[in-house]
């Protein structure tokens, strides 16, 4: 049983367990819908788990709208199928059903009255155990140990991390004078609702450790910046000088907030420590200076500015020094995000009078339009880097859209009649 | 617009005090937690009174109750047009050192949101730079900017738009 030594303790939830009572969920929940998949899609086959039937549901669905939401993955018929973790398949009958990778588990009881889900991820072709786990879980965590789930299969099947146990940050505009920041997991379940405000809401940005969300609040009639820490709502004013305050990003290491301050007039950009102590003033010139955002490394800051008569892209040492255009094609290219990896850049274009997500390989400078809509905003990477999700909109209405690099894969999040815009996705769930 | 009373000193109170979390009408909410992530509180931010203002700044006979300066696109020069405007109010702020205006800089929608905030920061700064030369103090103004977050008029075309490239003046009591 080597292949589950990896047990991930789901203990801490316990832990938080008292917080709960201080959660409201959102009353508008995130759909998903799939409008444009991959090429070649793996087929895959999840059999429904073994165990407590009602569990075994909840944790089989959330596996298989995982993996089938990403666009790399095709679910093979499992239907007549009874098996487990335990059961040896016969590999020839998935092989005909057109299976090239299976997985199967069970959900039963473990220590301490809790319970476990186990599972194992089979090769059809190889006809060999590609892997498996067991996660100590609970009725309230079901979805959760899916997720986790999933996310082995995906990395098993593509090489790289899923990012199906992530969160997303954004905001609801859901009324004339009413403002939600939400939390949602990836797949757009479990919303929370963090903030709720009479004045806008925008630019959320997530500490690299997942706990705390930067962003700036009009509460006061101005922007002012903010830091949040998700689990107790404890929050610091980390930016509230004379004039506005705005555009936070963290630093790669979560020491220090970049972000655009008025106060010396124009629109600079500042280093501040993250209880918003040090200010230190990184752009000199009096052009507008805007939308900081960290290379990986922490050594550059990719930022917008004017100062070359249209708004454009730019790169600096963290320092401030050695300024370098990045963007030169068109008149209008804002919002720049790095890719994790420090490859790729996606930022905002305008493009035939539409604002629209393209992508940039930052080593060849190609430039790549990724969409055809006309009101693309906020991109942010998935912490994986292969999809970048932005706000846009559809039918007058505010909604999330992911997109992948290449621009085939494009799911959309849209809460039912609700105005969705601003998010941020969230770091790695360690 | 709402009126509030509320110097910055005090706004930032208000915000400090909002900051705890409403949890008591929370109990057997049907919250699922996450697995290994943090679980999340809900804030609520704090509301604010109104106050009352000279009759010389509402009257709608007297110039000074006029209050916005409106821009062409992806500018921010103060247009000729508008001289008398800030020149008057320039004069109310001169003779009444106990005021303190906020000048609100907006845009149209289109763009990015900070990218918006920037270009509205101008606008205000160009009026509060104009006001400082006609002899309002340095400590009487603060120029700050909405972008496109708070559009006079909601809608989509050239008419909207026109209306949203604004730079509001208001006085301490109505912000």
């Amino acid at each position: 049983m080597s292949e589950f030594s990896i047990k991930v303790g789901f203990l801490r939830l316990f832990a938080v367990a008292a917080l709960v009572l201080l959660l409201r969920p959102a009353h508008g929940q995130l759909t998903v819908e799939i409008t444009g998949a991959g090429a070649n899609r793996i087929p895959v086959a999840i059999a429904d788990f073994g165990g407590d039937p009602a569990s075994s549901r909840i944790v089989t669905s959330v596996i298989r709208a995982d993996l089938e939401r990403s666009g790399l993955f095709r679910m093979v018929d499992t239907s007549g199928v009874a098996m487990t973790e335990a059961t040896a398949p016969v590999f020839t009958d998935w092989k005909n059903r057109g299976a090239d990778a299976l997985a199967a588990g069970s959900i039963g009881a473990s220590d301490g009255g809790r319970e476990e889900a186990r599972f194992r991820l089979f090769d059809v072709t190889k006809q060999s155990v590609l892997g498996g786990s067991a996660f100590v879980t609970s009725k309230a965590t079901l979805r959760a140990a899916g997720h986790r789930i999933a996310d082995i299969i995906y990395e098993k099947l593509t090489g790289e991390p899923g990012v199906f146990s992530t969160r997303v940050a954004y905001v609801v505009r859901a009324g004339a004078a009413r403002y939600e920041l939400h939390i949602a997991d990836a797949d757009g379940q479990n919303a929370q609702v963090a903030l709720i405000s009479r004045e806008p809401i925008i630019s959320p940005s997530w500490s690299p450790d997942g706990s705390r969300l930067a962003y700036v609040s009009f509460e006061n009639k101005k922007p002012v910046v903010y830091v949040h820490s998700l689990a107790s709502g404890r929050r610091v004013v980390v930016a509230n000088f004379k004039g506005s305050n705005s555009a936070p990003a963290w630093s790669p290491d979560g020491r220090r907030l970049a972000v655009v301050l008025s106060k010396d007039g124009g629109s600079q950009i500042f280093l501040v420590n993250a209880d918003g102590s040090g200010a230190q003033r990184l752009t000199t010139d009096n052009a507008i200076n805007t939308e900081p955002n960290f290379s990986p490394d922490g050594q550059h800051v990719y930022f917008t500015s004017d100062r070359g008569g249209s708004p454009q892209i730019y790169r600096m040492s963290v320092s401030g020094g050695d300024v370098q255009r990045v963007s030169f094609e068109g008149t209008y290219n804002v919002s720049p995000r790095i890719s994790p990896d420090g490859r790729s850049m996606a930022f905002i274009s305008r493009r035939d009078g539409g604002f629209r997500l393209s992508v940039m390989d930052l080593a060849s400078r190609q430039v790549q339009v990724l969409t055809d809509s006309n009101k693309d905003e906020s991109p942010t990477f998935s912490p994986n880097g292969r999809m970048v999700l932005i706000a846009t909109e559809m039918g007058g209405r505010g909604v999330l859209s992911a997109v992948s690099l290449d621009g085939r894969i494009k799911q959309r999040l849209s809460i039912p009649a609700g105005d969705v815009r601003e998010p941020a996705w969230g770091p790695f769930n360690r | 617009m709402k009126r509030v009373v509320i110097p910055a000193a005090l706004a930032l109170l208000v915000a400090a005090c909002s900051s705890t979390p409403e949890g008591g009408d929370q109990s057997g909410a049907p919250v699922e937690s996450r697995a290994g992530g943090p679980s999340v509180a809900t804030v609520t931010t704090g509301g604010v009174d109104g106050g009352r203002l000279p009759a010389v700044l509402t009257d709608p006979k007297s110039i000074l109750s006029k209050r916005s300066v409106y821009f062409d696109y992806d500018s921010y020069e103060v247009k000729a047009e508008y001289k008398d405007l800030v020149t008057a109010h320039a004069k109310f702020l001169t003779e009444n050192r106990q005021f303190r205006m906020l000048i609100q800089g907006n845009t149209d929608e289109r763009g990015s949101r900070e990218y918006n905030l920037a270009l509205g920061q101008k606008r205000a700064d160009a009026i509060k730079k104009m006001m400082a030369l006609l002899g309002a103090r340095e400590d009487q103004l603060e120029a700050v900017s909405l972008g496109e977050e708070k559009p006079k008029n909601e809608g989509h075309g050239e008419a909207a738009w026109a209306e949203n490239r604004r730079g509001d003046m208001l006085y301490s009591g109505e912000f």
